[in-house]
């Protein structure tokens, strides 16, 4: 007998997008009584999924899926940034006519998929989970269906996640030719001889993983898509598809790779590198805010990946907690993009910032303190989370790693204070509007205070994953 | 448990930072009387830890610790002879600043205190941090607050000299970081007190203090990454600009004390002609281009320039006299520069320039300031009776143990000294009031004239009667030789 009361998050979503399509096929003009319930479906999923916590690991359906603790705490952190991602574009989303039925419905089963990939056991199982939350968001980044741009982003996003999701499904073909099996223990059984078969499987994995959260040289996708999409699904973009692939890298390298590390260490180590460098570098000359953040993002994946690379438990937690401080940082930072409008015309690019902090002093502050915590300057969250990965690199004496680590955020800080610099040193624009809904004020306040004073007690943070030791 | 009087010195000026932000930016006499009572405040607590810390022990005191990352580091602060002056001088700097804010700065009043508030909570906490990583996290965050106020509040070329600052800094530390980070793996602490007794293996000294070397030398600054100085000095509104020449730099010049010599011992001693070079470049070159320099602010911070190439040169013979004096120079150029940035301030207020030409024959309508600043000039040249002479003397003294060579080089940047800061003086104050707008310029006005005397005054009182310095930090230098001679020696046992 299946216990599916592990699953019941998952169930509880799949459910709910059932009566959502069926509600916004019987009733009319119901989009923001969807949109609104979809926040609260992410809420009660939330709970769920705290609730059906288990003691000790569970393996669902055949060994196929699996629930621990880690993949609850990623399953919470998922939904709880789609909350707010959800919360905090509610006005956005109005303003720009994409409020349809479809919209939040479709951010439900891209969810719903993450959730699938992050409980993954097996190869199918997993895949099944990544098209369905690559579908949902190809849909989404084309929303806005008018816009030349955003067309083109979903229709380039499309194709070149269709080309991933290749090499991925090659790769997986492989390793199932060599280990005989697509269970992830199986092929860890059956793999302890090194077959090149497996390790070219392995790369092509890795590469279609590393497209998903942007990786360098698997990154050029990003900027277009992220200054395309509409900033509602740019901000979907920039955290959750990331959390959801990150967790499915280290579930992958892991679990069944692990006897294989020093194989793939390298392959880590290169698209560490190269995300954190080429990110800062190619950050310096964006106009845009939004093809900024998609570079910042690039070179911040850099660093978790750095952890991962390190192949011990404090690596993989710090490689965590570098996630959950990114998130904070970027919801935060998306917004304050969603603030900068007038009139029901949104802004961004790097010169409307100019002399903001003449205009709207809070909000300039809070930017600001975003936008060193990004740069990884301390006391704030950013600096401890880049600290922490240090930590775990050097404790294996990876020197190189930690030096290109740190010079390279000292190339990342030159843009991040040129935006600082923008705001607070240049002469000053119209004011902006003030009329935001009280939501996005309260995530933008509650983020950045807990970005300011995570210094004081950083173990209310670091407790969460103190548990997580998969090796 | 007592009362945690150190904690107490870091997070009160933050305390009053916080407040000043609820206040409306409009209520501009209240905002200032808070920041002002803030930091007076500070200045009595710390003076009372002075008063009851123990002279005649080399013992960290005070301290405080307790769990903050759990397994991982541990909040640490106290302190010893060496850093309890230099606390004082920053809670005795920062009023005085503060106090300077009613005649330069003319918006955003509100911000600018909480910057100076922030940026004292983080000198104070840099000076009595006894955990590597807390160091750090102090150390590095003053750039924020500094930035800021360069960059807003400076003059034509803020932009520049703003993102010189922060990235020349922030280059030069990261590798620190690193370093840190590598000594929690090599010793399994973080923790000063405690890596003084263990010690740190020597084969990775070398390498370790390079790392340590790439972020004091930048924050020193020295030869040749000081090229950030002249330029954030230059562009700094005068508190900012005192903040940075008074205390900024000493982080690096305690910092050099407190881990580069005292954790690696055997590889400060290897880099001891090194350091000597660089020191003497320092000092002869950087007094020559000081007196090149036709612009005040840009005179002063080359010659603070110089002055931290005594203070290295001290510190590095390791001798009592030598690290003594480096103390003291630090001390001495902390109160000495920062009074001449205040009296540049004083007339640029009035004239908007800076450039030397522009001046001249002040003491025909300024008697008042022209007496004090040619205290504070005499002060800068090492004139006996002042403060700057008992530094450069006691250097000096102690690098003549060492090399007769070296010191015979030093000395010469002693008279280049002398040379640029009266030829400043001569071309400010005497000769005839050419400039039609200097007719019109009013003598200091209560509170300069108050700022100015204080500092007057307490550069020639410790110049006569240096023993409340030299007594508290003593007993800490004698033990900081000894424990350094020791280490020495054992490895150099072991070696044989």
């Amino acid at each position: 007998m299946i216990n599916l009361f592990y699953i019941s998050t998952e169930i509880f979503l799949s459910l709910s997008i059932l009566i959502l399509l069926l509600i916004g096929v019987f009733k009319n003009k119901s989009e923001l009584f969807i949109y609104n319930f979809t926040c609260i479906i992410l809420l009660v999923g939330l709970a769920i999924n705290i609730n059906s916590n288990p003691q000790f690991p569970i393996d669902l359906f055949n060994n196929s899926y699996k629930i621990d603790y880690f993949t609850t705490l990623i399953k919470s952190v998922i939904l709880i940034s789609a909350f707010l991602v959800m919360l905090c574009s509610l006005n956005y989303v109005k303003q720009n006519d994409i409020l349809k039925v479809e919209y939040p419905i479709l951010i439900l089963s891209s969810i719903l998929g993450m959730l699938v990939m992050v409980s993954s056991n097996d190869l199918i199982v997993f895949y099944v989970g990544l098209e369905l939350q690559s579908l949902a968001l190809y849909v989404l980044a084309a929303f806005k269906r008018d816009n030349i741009l955003s067309s083109e982003s979903g229709l380039k996003y499309f194709i070149l996640s269709a080309l991933s999701s290749g090499l991925l499904l090659y790769g997986c073909s492989l390793i199932y030719g060599f280990s005989s099996s697509t269970n992830f223990d199986l092929i860890y059984q059956n793999s302890e001889s090194i077959e090149y078969g497996i390790i070219f499987g392995i790369v092509f994995i890795l590469v279609g993983l590393a497209f998903k959260i942007t990786a360098v040289p698997f990154h050029m996708w990003a900027p277009d898509v992220y200054d395309g999409s509409p900033t509602s699904v740019t901000v979907i973009f920039a955290i959750l598809p990331k959390i959801a692939a990150l967790t499915v890298f280290i579930n992958f390298l892991y679990g069944p790779f692990l006897e294989m590390f020093d194989q793939w260490q390298a392959v880590i180590i290169f698209l560490s590198i190269g995300s954190m460098v080429f990110g800062a570098v190619a950050a310096i000359g964006q106009k845009k805010l939004k093809r900024l953040i998609a570079y910042s993002s690039i070179s911040h994946m850099g660093f978790a990946l750095a952890g991962l690379s390190v192949g011990t438990n404090e690596g993989i937690q710090n490689s965590i907690i570098y996630l959950m401080i990114y998130l904070i940082m970027n919801i935060a930072f998306f917004c304050c993009l969603f603030m900068l409008k007038r009139e029901n015309q949104y802004f961004d690019k790097v010169e409307d910032l100019s002399g903001l902090s003449k205009n709207h002093p809070l909000l300039s502050l809070s930017l600001m303190i975003i936008l060193f915590s990004l740069a990884g300057i301390p006391p704030l969250a950013g600096f401890f989370a880049k600290f922490y990965i240090f930590t775990a690199v050097i404790e294996q004496s990876m020197y190189f790693l930690a030096i290109v680590g740190l010079l390279s955020t000292v190339i990342a800080a030159f843009y991040y204070i040129r935006l600082i610099k923008v705001m607070y040193f240049d002469e000053q624009k119209e004011k902006y509007d003030l009329n935001h809904s009280i939501g996005l004020k309260m995530i933008l306040v509650i983020s950045s205070t807990i970005i300011l004073i995570y210094f004081i007690n950083p173990n209310i943070i670091n407790n969460f994953v103190l548990d997580i030791t998969l090796i | 448990m007592n009362f945690p009087i150190v904690s107490s010195l870091i997070l009160l000026p933050s305390i009053g930072a916080l407040f000043l932000f609820f206040i409306n930016s409009k209520n501009i006499t209240s905002i200032k009387y808070v920041s002002l009572f803030v930091s007076i405040i500070n200045l009595l607590i710390s003076i009372y830890l002075w008063l009851i810390f123990d002279q005649s022990s080399y013992e960290f005191q005070f301290v405080e610790s307790r769990v903050w990352i759990k397994d991982f580091i541990n909040y640490k602060v106290g302190v010893d002879g060496i850093s309890i002056l230099f606390i004082i001088l920053t809670t005795f700097i920062t009023p005085l600043c503060i106090l300077s804010v009613n005649s330069s700065i003319k918006n955003r009043l509100k911000e600018f205190l909480i910057a100076i508030l922030l940026m004292e909570t983080l000198m104070i906490g840099v000076f009595c941090s006894l955990d590597l990583v807390i160091f750090y996290l102090f150390f590095e965050g003053g750039l924020i607050p500094m930035f800021l106020i360069i960059g807003i509040w400076g003059g034509e070329r803020r932009v520049y000299s703003a993102f010189k600052f922060f990235l020349f800094t922030l280059l030069g530390s990261v590798l620190m970081l690193i370093a840190v980070i590598s000594i929690y793996w090599i010793a399994g602490t973080t923790d000063v007190e405690e890596l003084y007794k263990l010690g740190i293996d020597p084969k990775y000294q070398n390498l370790l203090w390079l790392a340590f070397f790439s972020s004091f030398a930048v924050k020193t600054p020295m030869w040749p990454v000081h090229t950030w100085l002249p330029d954030a000095h230059v562009e700094a509104p005068t508190a900012g600009s005192v903040l940075l020449a008074a205390i900024l730099l000493k982080m690096a010049g305690y910092g050099f004390i407190r881990f580069s010599i005292g954790l690696f011992p055997v590889a400060s001693e290897y880099f001891v002609p090194f350091i000597f070079v660089i020191s003497l470049i320092a000092i002869i070159y950087t007094s020559l281009v000081a007196l090149m320099q036709d612009d005040m602010k840009k005179l002063i911070a080359y010659s603070s320039v110089a002055h931290m190439g005594f203070v290295t040169l001290g510190l590095f013979t390791f001798t009592q006299q030598g690290v003594e004096g480096g103390i003291f120079q630090m001390i001495s150029h902390g109160i000495v520069s920062a009074a001449l940035f205040f009296s540049v301030g004083v007339i640029y207020d009035r004239t908007h320039s800076r450039r030397i030409n522009d001046y001249g024959g002040l003491v025909n309508v300024m008697p008042k300031y022209s007496i004090l600043l040619m205290v504070f000039t005499l002060g800068s040249l090492g004139l006996p009776g002042t403060t700057g002479f008992i530094g450069e003397f006691l250097i000096l003294m102690g690098t003549f143990k060492k090399s007769f060579l070296v010191a015979a080089i030093a000395s010469l940047g002693v008279i280049l000294g002398a040379a640029y800061m009266l030829w400043l003086y001569k071309r400010v104050v005497f000769g005839e009031l050419t400039n039609q707008k200097l007719l019109k310029i009013i003598d200091l006005n209560k509170v300069e004239l108050s700022i100015l005397t204080l500092l007057a005054l307490s550069i020639i009182f410790f110049g006569f009667y240096p023993d409340p310095f030299s007594n508290t930090y003593s007993v800490s230098v004698e033990n900081f030789i000894n424990e350094y001679n020791d280490k020495l020696n054992n490895y150099n046992l072991q070696n044989q």
